[in-house]
């Protein structure tokens, strides 16, 4: 009788855990190294495997020349290059400079936007990657009341 | 628990402009709780996938540096009124959430 209610609860528990794991199936694991670098170069090559890019001007970053708040800048990519297979933004200033990276699946139109925390004036680079190669281009963006908890 | 994720989307002509919003700390873990003075730990979403009728469209791979209840918004080509969409999140402390919109 116990030995059978213990396999009950056992396999309830195991139920309950599948029930419970997310159900959109994630494309990859979360490139930790590559986030929790804490300079530039060493996060792009813990992405890509290389801190080299080529400057490009068919890339777009609209990001503000003066941020008032750092804690939400907002960061706009697009770009005119064929064959995105990711974009990512990097903030050579913050602690951690890898901010967010997209992976293009599908039909996705290469452009994209959201806000971000910088914890002090720096660079924002957006880095594309195509089926060629490593795109980039960078701007400064001022930021005034920095967005790190300071 | 009703999802914290809210979804808006508009079709022009086969270009779905879809816009989300989601509430969530983004905590960096160097942030102080200005009542205690002792450090916030670290809590960030690191994964979040959008769908599109059940196939992925857009994988955003994020850090702390994404602002606090994170904004997104992206393009995709082929969509119609009808398909499905859905957006989910997974943070660091292995929390979920995601939401299922039907595109007008």
């Amino acid at each position: 009788m116990q030995l059978t209610r213990r396999i009950l609860l056992k396999t309830g528990l195991a139920l309950a855990t599948l029930v419970a794991m997310p159900r959109i199936l994630l494309a990859a694991a979360w490139p930790e190294q590559a986030f929790t670098s804490t300079a530039a170069a060493e996060a792009l090559n813990g992405l890509f495997g290389t801190d080299q890019t080529t400057p490009s001007d068919k890339i777009t970053l609209g990001v503000p020349t003066i941020a008032e708040n750092g804690a939400v800048v907002p960061v706009e990519v697009s770009t005119t290059l064929d064959n995105v297979e990711s974009i990512s933004i990097v903030v050579a200033g913050n602690p951690r400079p890898l901010a967010a990276s997209f992976e293009l699946l599908g039909n996705v139109v290469p452009e994209i936007s959201s806000r971000i925390k910088m914890g002090q004036t720096s660079d924002v680079m957006a880095v594309v990657k195509t089926d060629t190669g490593l795109f980039s281009t960078s701007k400064e963006v001022k930021v005034t009341i920095g967005g790190c908890g300071g | 628990m009703a999802s914290k994720i809210k979804v808006k989307a508009r079709i022009t002509g086969d270009v779905a402009d879809v816009q989300s919003l989601m509430m969530h700390p983004m905590e960096t873990g160097s942030r102080k709780d200005p009542n205690t003075g002792e450090l916030v730990s670290i809590h960030h979403i690191t994964q979040l996938t959008f769908m599109l009728n059940g196939a992925v469209s857009l994988v955003a791979n994020l850090s702390t540096a994404v602002s606090k209840n994170p904004y997104f918004r992206y393009k995709i080509r082929g969509a119609k009124a009808g398909d499905t969409l859905k957006v989910g999140w997974v943070d660091n402390l292995g929390q979920t959430d995601e939401v299922e919109t039907v595109l007008k």
